[in-house]
């Protein structure tokens, strides 16, 4: 175990993936001198041949990873900022996400696509979406959302050496936080939320870059007599829906936060899948704290009023628990 | 057809832009490294002969798309110093009320479509601002600012295509800067981007990009030649990038490195700005003339400054007023 930033335990997770299997290979746009901090020091230890920087041609990167797959290789794309997975989109929703079906099961994607995803440093709208829920809902790829360090590290060792097309998306919009990370091969299976903190009054699920402010809202509640429960999904393809269920039986009260825009929000399904299948445990309606159905203003006063924060976490989850 | 030579006041008018330009992002970076500005800033500084030489060529109505190194594009185009700054400075006066910043200032009414922070993102935007002068039957030309970077973006192939096809008044200006953010174009671009332009018939004009008047007198072929409905033409031009990819990329680059300073320290003998700063003065132009002009885009710089300062912050709400007309988010 060791305090490590989170763009450091990707770094590592990399390197171990690298040196454990010849066949995964790394590119994208600037990955040399890793413009995204990620990468850094791939090139020195594995040369042009594993890690190479790409021209800007993101519909070519996502289209050739499907065929580097094809081919044999494990492909881990990045995409710097996951706006550019729109500049991609094309061979991500018609090849990627479908030829295992389409080809009777033959063709098998191992890619893993990181991208940097979120608000909050006035990069303005085509630099700070949060567009996941497009990727979900795309139905054959895996979306993984770590919010610490070590669920970073273990969750993108397991998406390296998965056998499907999965997203990584990174929060690090805001630096990346610091955590502990074990050591060796740590690894973090997908479809398996974790309890953040516990607590008995409400139920906190929170969403990727969303689980350090919901941690800090849970605190705030405490101080005003609430105990919250606050469980990250960890991934949102799969979903871990019984252990969501279980949290909804456990209090009754759901807040799901996501720095999604509202509208078909990862949220937004989260709170459908409770509605369906834990109604009955439910004491008050299930609430989503969301980006509204905007995109990010450059303005910090303006994006500020956008991103989910403590305080509107803690506001709505007060009024959940004591509805 | 023999090039035209600029007059004496011509001369002095791109001067006098490219030097508003240089002093709004001298102001910039220092605002920048102040921690005055929220997010990323790319800077022109090096490449103003560029927007500045094309722009001269262009009417009012004609349209352009920009990139993220947008400013230069932005001023040569007429747009308003003020109101860029207030923007970048976030403010609720800026031209685009604040909710676009640095990356994305725009201004229609000017025909400044935008500065983008998608790159490659104006090539099709330009093409159909194109086709739609041809189909209305008017005589706007449009003009598609872009990096070498974004001449790799499978778009510029399609957009070059497609115009050259339809004969559409579109003008592509390729500012080859060397780099595209930490990687130098050689390693990311085969062949010379010039020749794709060919592939397409398309005119090619390559010009020393640092010299305002190789590219004033380029712009003007190929404007004319668009504007009287020949079909596209393509420039590129040769430039550096003096600042960083972003101000502030030092963080980014956390002790790595892509270029040489003995390279920037040579491209800095090849100011553009300067460069024509001698070419007035060998045609007798008096210093003090030259310093007046200075003065006075000073004193334009500050006033932008002083009214980004002034200016309340944007509106907080806005943007749930601005994604629909006339419609609530
Ligand atoms: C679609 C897309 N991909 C990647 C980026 C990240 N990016 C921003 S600027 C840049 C380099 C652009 O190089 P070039 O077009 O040569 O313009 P320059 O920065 O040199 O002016 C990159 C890769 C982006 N903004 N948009």
């Amino acid at each position: 175990m060791a305090r490590k930033r989170y763009t450091h335990a990707i770094n590592e997770a990399l390197i171990e993936e690298m040196s454990r299997d010849p066949r995964v290979i790394v590119y994208g746009e600037d990955v040399e001198l890793a413009i995204m901090g990620d990468t850094r020091g791939l090139l020195d230890r594995f040369g042009r041949e594993r890690i190479r920087n790409t021209p800007i041609c993101e519909a070519t990167l996502t289209g050739m990873a499907v065929g580097a797959a094809a081919a044999g290789c494990r492909v881990v794309v990045h995409m710097m900022f996951s706006n550019f997975i729109y500049t991609g989109f094309d061979a991500i929703a018609n090849q990627m996400a479908k030829l295992h079906l389409m080809t009777g099961g033959q063709a098998v994607m191992p890619i893993t696509i990181i991208a940097a995803y979120g608000g909050g440093a006035s990069n303005a709208a085509q630099h700070s979406d949060s567009g996941y829920p497009a990727l979900v809902n795309l139905g054959g790829v895996n979306v993984a959302m770590p919010a610490t360090p070590a669920d970073a590290k273990g969750l993108l060792k397991s998406a390296i050496r998965g056998n499907n097309p999965t997203f990584f998306m990174e929060a690090i919009g805001r630096g990346g936080e610091m955590g502990e990370v074990p050591d060796g091969d740590y690894t973090v299976p997908f479809g398996k939320a974790a309890t953040a903190r516990e607590g008995r009054d409400v139920t906190l699920i929170a969403i990727g870059s969303m689980l350090k402010p919901t941690l800090e809202a849970a605190k705030k509640l405490e101080a005003a007599g609430i105990q919250a429960e606050v469980i990250d999904p960890r991934t949102l393809v799969p979903l871990d829906e019984e252990a969501l269920i279980a949290a909804a039986r456990k209090t009754g009260r759901i807040v799901v936060v996501d720095e999604a825009r509202d509208r078909c929000s990862a949220a937004s399904h989260i709170a459908a899948v409770l509605a369906d299948k834990a109604f009955g445990a439910l004491k008050a309606p299930v609430k989503r704290v969301t980006v509204p159905n905007v995109c990010m203003p450059y303005a910090p006063n303006a994006e500020k009023r956008m991103i989910p924060d403590a305080d509107r976490i803690a506001r709505i989850a007060t009024e959940t628990a004591r509805a | 057809m023999p090039t035209t030579e600029p007059s004496r006041a011509e001369l002095l008018a791109l001067y006098e832009r490219m030097l508003l330009i240089r002093r709004m992002e001298e102001r910039l970076r220092a605002d920048a490294a102040a921690g005055n500005l929220p997010g990323a800033v790319h800077l022109y500084i090096g490449q103003e002969a560029i927007a500045t030489g094309v722009c001269a060529q262009l009417r009012a109505t004609d349209l352009i798309t920009s990139t993220h190194r947008g400013h230069g594009h932005f001023l040569a185009k007429g747009g308003d110093p003020k109101a860029m700054m207030a923007e970048i400075w976030a403010k609720r006066t800026g031209i685009c009320r604040g909710m676009g910043g640095s990356m994305h200032v725009a201004d229609f009414s000017k025909g400044i479509l935008g500065a983008n922070g998608i790159v490659g993102g104006g090539f099709a935007i330009a093409t159909g601002a194109a086709l739609a002068s041809k189909l209305l039957h008017d005589t706007r030309v449009a003009v598609a600012f872009f990096g070498d970077g974004a001449a790799n973006q499978g778009v510029f192939m399609e957009c070059l295509n497609v115009s050259s096809l339809w004969k559409l008044p579109l003008l592509l200006v390729c500012e080859h800067n060397q780099f595209s953010e930490f990687t130098p174009s050689q390693d990311i671009t085969s062949g010379d981007i010039a020749d794709r332009a060919r592939a397409f018939k398309i005119p090619t004009t390559v010009v020393d990009g640092n010299d305002v008047v190789a590219v004033w007198q380029a712009a003007g072929e190929a404007v004319g030649r668009a504007r009287s409905g020949e079909g596209p033409c393509f420039i590129q031009a040769h430039t550096y990038r003096i600042q960083g990819h972003l101000e502030a990329e030092d963080l980014f680059l956390a002790g790595g490195k892509y270029r040489e300073k003995h390279e920037i320290d040579a491209w800095r003998q090849r100011d553009p700005v300067e460069r024509q700063q001698q070419r007035l003065l060998a045609a007798g132009v008096r210093p003090d003339d030259l310093q007046a002009i200075d003065a006075r885009i000073g004193r334009v710089v500050e006033e932008a400054v002083k009214f980004a300062v002034e200016s309340e912050p944007a509106d907080s709400d806005l943007a749930l007023e601005l994604m629909f007309v006339g419609q609530k988010a």
